[in-house]
Formats: C-alpha cells, sequence, structure tokens
C-alpha cells in the first residue's frame, strides 16, 4: 500500500461524504394499467392485478375475510369472502379473484348472502368463535344461526395443547384457515413445523409426527400466533391471564417501539396492561417485519419485569 | 463505507437482488428478520452463497457453502479477486471511472491463486471460482458480513478486502447491489451516528476536523476536545498503563463480555472510580463505586434507534420504569446539573432536534416525519428529503462525484494463534437464535430452545477424544480453562469447535478467548482460539 494511498483513505473518512446528485431510486417498473369493472352497479377502477378484495375494500365495501391476510398468499380455505361474478358457474373468491375489465360483480346477492350466512353458521356449529374478532357481526349481517344444527353437531372440542411456555393451541378454535401454516412455511417463517394432517372433519393443524411443540421443528417466532384469525394460537401469558379473570384488554394499551435485541430493527407493538408488558405484535405495514419477529423480539421481554407476565 | 459509517442498501434490496453473499454471518439465528428478506429474494430466484467455518442453518439454504478455516477470509477474498481479473469479469468501466488503486490490487492479489487459497483456507479451490464467478456476473450482487470478519484480529483488513471485490464488480452504489455490515445491536449503528465513537461527533462528523468542530463549538459555547479519545480496547490498555483511572459505563458489562475475562476483571477492579448506569445489577455493576439504575430504553423511555439500513426509528415509553430506575437522559442531565450546567428538563425531542441542528444527514427527521414514514433512512438532508434508499449512486455519475473509493490490498495473515500439539483445536463464538450476548436481557425469558453452555464439536474429533453427548470435559487455552459439557455438531469439520458467551456465570468463555485485537479497530479476535479438550475422567 503506497503511502499517498493512505492518505486518500484517511482523507475519504476524515471528510463528510458528498452529496448524492440525484436521488437513489429503486429502477422504474411500467405502472399498471387501469382497468375498470362495475361492483354491485358501480362503476369502479382499479390497478391491473389487484384482487376483487382490494377492488371491493377500494369503494368502501366491506367483505368478511378469515383466512386471508395481505402478506400470505390466498389459499381460498374459509370461503366466506366468495362473490357472484356474472358468467361464473360458482361463487368465487375474492380474496384471490384477480379483477379484471369488464366484470360485473355482486357482494351482496342472495347467492352471495346465503353462502356467507351458510359458512358462518357451518364454521359457528363446529368451532368455538368467540375469540374471533368481527365474527358476531358478520353473523348478524347474514343472519347466521349455528345453533340451528341442533346441540349435538359435531365439533372440533379438545383440551388445549399446553406443552411448552410460549404459547399454548387451542384447536378447539381452529377454524382450518392455513395462515399459521402459511406463516410457518414459505410466506414468512420457512420452518415448516406445522402442516395439515388428516382428511375431511378428522383434517388438523399439527406438527411433524404430531409431537408435542418441544419435540417438532418449531422455533417458537410465534409468526402463527401473529397471523391466527381466531386466537386458537395465544401467548401462554394471555391464556393463563383468560383463565384467571384478568386479561382485561380495555385496560391494555399498544405503543409501537423498536425490539432490544439484534440491529435489524423490527417494529414491536407492545400491549401493556396494569404497566406491564402482556403481549408482543408487530404491525403488518412496517417495512423491516411485515409483521413478523423472532421468539427474542416476540417472547423475550420479561427482563423488564420483576416477575413473568402472566404470573399477574 | 468511504466515508459514511453505514452499510449502503436496503432490506427491499436483499430481496430485489440476484445474488446475496453472506460472508462469517449466521444471518437466520443471528438475524432472524433480515433472513426472512433474504428468504424472499431466494424464492423469486435469487441465489444464496454462504462463507462460514460453520455449515450454519443460514448455509442450509445456500446454493454453495464455502467452509474456510477460522481466519482465512483475506485469503480466500483476494483469491476470488484474483480470479475475477484473471477471467475477464472485472468491471473495467468502473474501476476506471470510480476506484483508485486499482493496479496495486491487482499486484497484491497476483500471488493468491486459487490452489494457494485452497493450501490456505481448506476450502476446494474449484469452490472459489465457482464464488467469484458467480458474484462478478450476477447482474445485482449484495455483500454482507457480521463478526464473523469483525472479531478477528486483522478485522478492518478483513472488511476492505471484501469492499475490493465489490468495487472490482461495481456492486455498490446501485439499486439491488452493495455491501452491508449487519449490526449486532438495536442501536450500535445510531450509536457510532450519534457520535459515540473516539474519534466521532454527531453525525458521524471527525473530531479532528477543524471546519467540523468549530460548528459544534459554536452551537454548544465550548471548545470541543480537538482529538480523539480511546476506543474500548484502548481504554483497557490505558487502564494498564495507569492512564485511565475513573471509567463510567453505560449498559456494557465488559467484565462479562470482553475477551480475556480475567485481565478485564483486574483492570476494573483496579480502577479509582467505576461508575455503571444499568438495567441490572450486572457483573461489572457488583465491581462499581457507584451503580446508577436505569431505565430499559426500548420501553420505557422515548427516542430513537438506528437499524442496519441505517432508518432512524422512534422508541416508545410502553411501560413505567421500576422502583427508582430513571431515563438515561434524566441521570444524564441531572449529572450535568450537579456538574454545574443545567440543562432544564429532559425532553428527548428536543435533544433530538438539537442533534438535527448539528448533523445535515439528520437535519430532515423531525419526530413528526418519523412517524408519518415509519422511520427514515439517512442522509435526510431537509424535511422535504426522503432519505435514501442505497449510499454512493455517487459514484456511478460520469465523472464521478466526490472522491473516488480506494482499493486497499491486504494481506492474509492467519490468526495470532496457530494450532499446535498442545492446543490442537480452533474455538471459535457466536450467538444462538434464542440467547443474546451474555444474557442478561435474554436469560429472563422461559425459553424452550435454551439449552445451557456446551462445546460443539464434530462427531469426528469426539470419537477421536473419545468423548459423547453431554460428557463434561475441560477445555484449556492459553488463558485459563472451564468445563464443560460436550454436543456433537455435524456442521462442525474436523478441527473446529464451538461455544456461545451466553451463559457467563455458568461457563466463562471468555476466560479462555484471546484479546489479541485489530490494531486499527480494536475488536478482539473472539474467533479464533487454540484450545485442547481433556476428558476430567479418564
Amino acid at each position: 500500500m503506497s503511502a499517498d494511498h493512505d492518505d486518500g483513505a484517511d482523507r475519504v473518512w476524515f471528510e463528510p461524504p458528498p452529496r448524492s446528485v440525484r436521488l437513489p431510486m429503486a429502477p422504474p417498473t411500467p405502472a399498471p394499467a387501469t382497468i375498470t369493472l362495475e361492483i354491485d352497479g358501480r362503476e369502479v377502477q382499479v390497478a391491473d392485478g389487484s384482487s376483487l378484495l382490494d377492488a371491493c375494500a377500494s369503494i368502501g365495501v366491506e367483505t368478511p375475510t378469515l383466512c386471508f391476510l395481505k402478506t400470505l398468499t390466498p389459499v381460498n380455505a374459509c370461503r366466506v369472502c366468495v362473490v357472484e361474478l356474472e358468467g361464473s358457474r360458482t361463487l368465487v373468491p375474492s380474496c384471490a379473484r384477480k379483477a379484471e375489465a369488464g366484470m360485473k360483480v355482486h357482494t351482496d346477492s342472495p347467492r352471495v348472502r346465503l353462502s356467507r350466512k351458510l359458512v358462518l353458521e357451518l364454521l359457528g356449529s363446529s368451532v368455538d368463535l368467540s375469540q374471533a374478532p368481527d365474527v358476531a357481526r358478520w353473523m348478524a349481517r347474514y343472519d347466521a344461526h349455528p345453533e340451528r344444527f341442533g346441540a349435538d353437531a359435531a365439533t372440533v372440542a379438545q383440551p388445549v395443547k399446553d406443552d411448552n411456555d410460549l404459547y399454548v393451541r387451542d384447536y378447539a378454535r381452529c377454524i382450518l384457515c392455513y395462515k399459521c401454516v402459511e406463516a410457518c412455511g414459505t410466506d414468512a417463517q420457512n420452518t415448516f413445523a406445522i402442516a395439515v394432517a388428516g382428511r375431511g372433519f378428522d383434517a388438523r393443524v399439527a406438527t411433524e409426527a404430531d409431537v408435542p411443540l418441544p419435540a417438532s421443528a418449531c422455533v417458537y417466532c410465534g409468526n402463527c400466533i401473529g397471523v391466527c384469525p381466531t386466537n386458537a394460537l395465544v401467548f401462554k401469558s394471555e391464556h393463563v391471564m383468560r383463565g384467571k379473570g384478568t386479561w382485561a384488554p380495555e385496560r391494555q394499551t399498544t405503543t409501537d417501539t423498536i425490539c432490544s435485541y439484534c440491529g435489524v430493527g423490527c417494529t414491536l407493538t407492545l400491549h401493556a396492561q396494569d404497566g406491564r408488558i402482556v403481549k408482543v405484535t408487530s404491525p403488518l405495514d412496517a417495512s423491516v417485519t411485515e409483521g413478523n419477529l423472532c421468539i427474542k423480539g416476540r417472547f423475550g421481554f420479561d427482563f423488564v419485569d420483576d416477575e413473568p407476565a402472566g404470573d399477574g | 463505507m468511504f466515508g459514511a459509517g453505514g452499510g449502503t442498501s436496503s432490506y427491499r434490496e436483499i430481496e430485489e437482488t440476484d445474488l446475496v453473499l453472506l460472508w462469517g454471518s449466521n444471518a437466520r439465528e443471528t438475524h432472524p428478520i433480515f433472513f426472512h428478506h433474504v428468504l424472499k429474494g431466494l424464492h423469486r430466484g435469487g441465489r444464496l452463497v454462504t462463507v462460514d467455518p460453520r455449515r450454519t442453518s443460514s448455509a442450509q439454504w445456500a446454493d454453495l457453502w464455502l467452509g474456510l478455516d477460522v481466519g482465512s477470509d483475506i485469503a480466500v477474498a483476494n483469491a476470488v479477486g484474483r480470479e475475477i481479473i484473471a477471467a475477464g469479469l472485472a468491471n473495467q468501466e468502473f474501476i476506471a471511472e470510480a476506484t483508485t488503486g486499482f493496479e496495486a490490487y491487482r499486484a497484491a492479489v497476483e500471488p493468491c491463486t486459487l490452489a494457494w487459497a485452497e493450501a490456505q483456507s481448506g476450502v476446494p479451490a474449484e469452490a472459489i471460482r465457482e464464488l467469484a464467478h458467480a458474484y462478478a456476473t450476477a447482474p445485482r450482487a449484495m455483500l454482507c458480513w457480521t463478526l464473523g470478519i469483525t472479531e478477528h484480529h486483522n478485522a478492518v483488513d478483513n472488511v476492505l478486502s471484501l469492499i475490493n471485490l465489490a468495487l472490482l464488480c461495481g456492486h455498490v452504489g446501485r439499486f439491488g447491489s452493495g455491501i452491508n455490515p449487519l449490526r449486532g445491536q438495536n442501536n450500535v449503528q445510531g450509536g457510532g451516528d450519534m457520535g459515540a465513537l473516539p474519534d466521532r461527533l454527531p453525525g458521524f462528523q471527525h473530531v479532528e476536523n477543524a471546519p467540523l468542530r468549530a460548528r459544534f463549538d459554536a452551537a454548544w459555547g465550548v471548545a470541543v476536545p480537538p482529538e480523539r479519545g480511546w476506543h474500548l480496547t484502548g481504554m483497557f490498555e490505558a487502564m494498564d498503563r495507569g492512564e485511565l483511572r475513573g471509567l463510567y459505563v453505560l449498559g456494557e458489562n465488559p467484565a462479562q463480555s470482553e475477551a480475556d475475562q480475567h485481565r478485564t476483571i483486574r483492570l476494573l477492579e483496579g480502577l479509582e472510580h467505576l461508575v455503571v448506569q444499568d438495567l441490572f445489577l450486572t457483573r461489572t455493576a457488583e465491581l462499581a463505586d457507584v451503580v446508577l439504575p436505569a431505565a430499559a430504553g426500548w420501553c420505557e423511555s422515548d427516542g430513537t434507534v438506528t437499524n442496519s439500513e441505517r432508518r432512524v426509528q422512534r422508541v416508545r415509553r410502553a411501560v413505567p420504569p421500576p422502583g427508582a430506575a430513571r431515563d438515561d437522559l434524566e441521570i444524564v442531565f441531572e449529572i450535568a446539573r450537579r456538574l454545574g450546567a443545567d440543562w432544564g428538563a429532559p425532553d428527548p425531542e428536543a435533544v433530538w432536534d438539537e442533534l438535527r441542528r448539528v448533523s445535515p444527514a439528520h437535519a430532515g427527521m423531525s419526530y413528526a416525519r418519523l412517524e408519518e414514514l415509519g422511520g427514515i433512512q439517512w442522509p435526510c438532508w431537509d424535511d422535504q428529503h426522503p432519505g435514501e434508499l442505497f449510499l454512493h449512486s455517487r459514484l456511478w455519475e460520469r465523472p464521478v462525484v466526490g472522491p473516488r473509493a480506494g482499493f486497499h490490498p491486504c494481506t492474509h495473515e492467519p490468526p495470532i494463534e496457530a494450532l499446535d500439539a498442545e492446543y490442537p483445536l480452533r474455538l471459535t463464538t457466536g450467538r444462538r437464535l434464542s440467547e443474546y450476548n451474555t444474557g442478561v436481557q435474554s436469560g429472563a425469558y422461559a425459553n424452550p430452545l435454551r439449552r445451557r453452555e456446551t462445546l460443539d464439536i464434530s462427531p469426528e474429533d469426539a470419537a477421536r477424544l473419545g468423548v459423547g453427548e453431554g460428557e463434561v470435559v475441560r477445555v484449556s487455552s492459553r488463558r485459563g480453562a472451564v468445563d464443560v459439557p460436550i454436543h456433537l455438531d455435524d456442521a462442525l469439520r474436523p478441527g473446529l469447535t464451538f461455544m456461545t458467551f451466553h451463559f457467563p456465570d455458568d461457563v466463562a468463555t471468555n476466560l479462555i478467548t484471546i484479546d489479541a485485537t485489530d490494531p486499527k479497530a480494536g475488536t478482539a479476535e473472539f474467533k479464533a482460539a487454540a484450545i485442547r479438550v481433556d476428558r476430567l475422567s479418564p
């Protein structure tokens, strides 16, 4: 290394770096074409590539969804978001079906209402949906009465799987939406610790060979908890507090901050009750995380407290 | 990089690049959500190459894994550079227009043939060739590293040898091409940016640069000391010489995190006055004359931190601090008041706004904009500036704006401690997924993945030594010895062993690590000690 070269290097570190003369940008991508379709008799314009669900949302039509999440690949499992598409023999899932120019879509036709009602009734008669936000409201909207299948309707009721210190699996609340499987798989975590085992009514989410979690490939990122729509997957702290009757969402605050561990900079939403952290989530729209965390970010907060959450 | 102390790229680019070269980093476990972005890129058809002595859980995702001997990074990097030049794959236009020192670099790497590098590193020549061609021919390529590169006695040269490769191929300053150290702590980037370095003022401005310093003199109404201070290793050397006699430690646990723990504790005990400000009564705090209980910065106080993509983000108070613990800012303000400087009531936003006035690269980052935009990547020059997705686009202006980027020829030097008959095994250290550093934070939560400290060893070495899973053995280096159970790990090649430093109260790994340090950065060679393993009961 020559002497004048050394000087050059030192000078680079000594002076502030020059400013960019133009803003560094990603290469431009061609803007998608705008297409026009009709929803409930209204003309709607959306970007090509949008789903029918996006198109509905763009004009303020609220569509119930259970298995859909914007960060996951649609799996078309729950069918509660179906809409009627003119020219289509069957109802189509709005979460997965792309909008096309000239489509005529009905979101509140008798067929759609009947189908959504029946989906909610079948789920409601077999699964405990009491902790699924919005479901009660949708049941009312579609006049769904799960009880009409009778008290002896088959259910997925079963004991809570409580086999580790971080989260419990209450599959009596599981609607088999596949979100946890997707989040554990290629859509986020890529750990593949869980899959759907069995067929028909006996299908259920299971670890490999149905072993307890500590014997499975699970790395306790909790990204499955983050996407579960029915609280079948729940923090141990929340489960314990609910059991004791001390879980009080009305006394809880949520505060966004940044994880205290490595340098990736994940946004944490801290759910605190009575001055203590009781649960950690991450916003789906945080560019760093897209809602996903690791074991330390999601569960490693006890060090700021004298006693573990859940004892309170 | 090139005058700006931060990674050049954004996580989004990791998803959209053609090749990620992960060198000395097990991001799958140590930066899990960063690795999510890598995986997204792989699912889109990108490729991953890892260079690591261990076949880590990151390497298991790689298209190509180069399992090099600890400390042979420069040998491999120089051979990659030589092969790129020899194969005619160097970016001649970029080299000619945007760099200096190429001829010296070419001469320096000329002897570094693939065969030579194979002999130095243990990596098959064909694999090094494959890496060279993959990196040079990828339209976009990201080079990322972690402590596998920097926790060596020649840390700075290790980094420079990698930067040389980026310059050779023009893989910097463009969307999807960059060079990025992944930061190990949530604000190690921000701490440096704020001037918590011995030669830097806030905004990464050099303290010995008189015009820059003058702006601080004016802003603060004091004469800022004109010369750089000591980095951590330099402080311990100064303690050894008796020049440094008082120490104020904020949120560090050097008594357990520094290499060669016997020496570290002896020096801390020899201080005239030691103040420790921390959440916990750490081993370091136990040695202190005064302990100031602090609030947890990430959930009990307000402020900002900066991540590995230069994104400044808000931390916010969600819960009150326990007992008498107080916000760091409050404590510092109170100390100032007792020293005779009344700074008024501590207000994090006011402190941040002061920073924005003295650091041009942060000037446009008001709390309101940080909130609105979900954080901003520096530099952000004014209230309209959106922050920069990647750095050094100026190197692609013709003519180049500002100074060219220099090649820095580096020479391969093996680790300080060679293996010999007495200490025949290589010990390298690192983190595991569910633990963190000395366990001060991560030791408290119920963790189903937790297994205590082990000496991870290849099945071949275990068989040779006649030891089995779980057997407690004595691990000795020239500095000390610890007793620790064996764990067989087929990610390790024969001759290589691995420990963490997560459970220092059980197994003080840093009793045996070496405190040989890099002369420029002061980083210790945590990654390369020579050890022997002895059975306790023959």
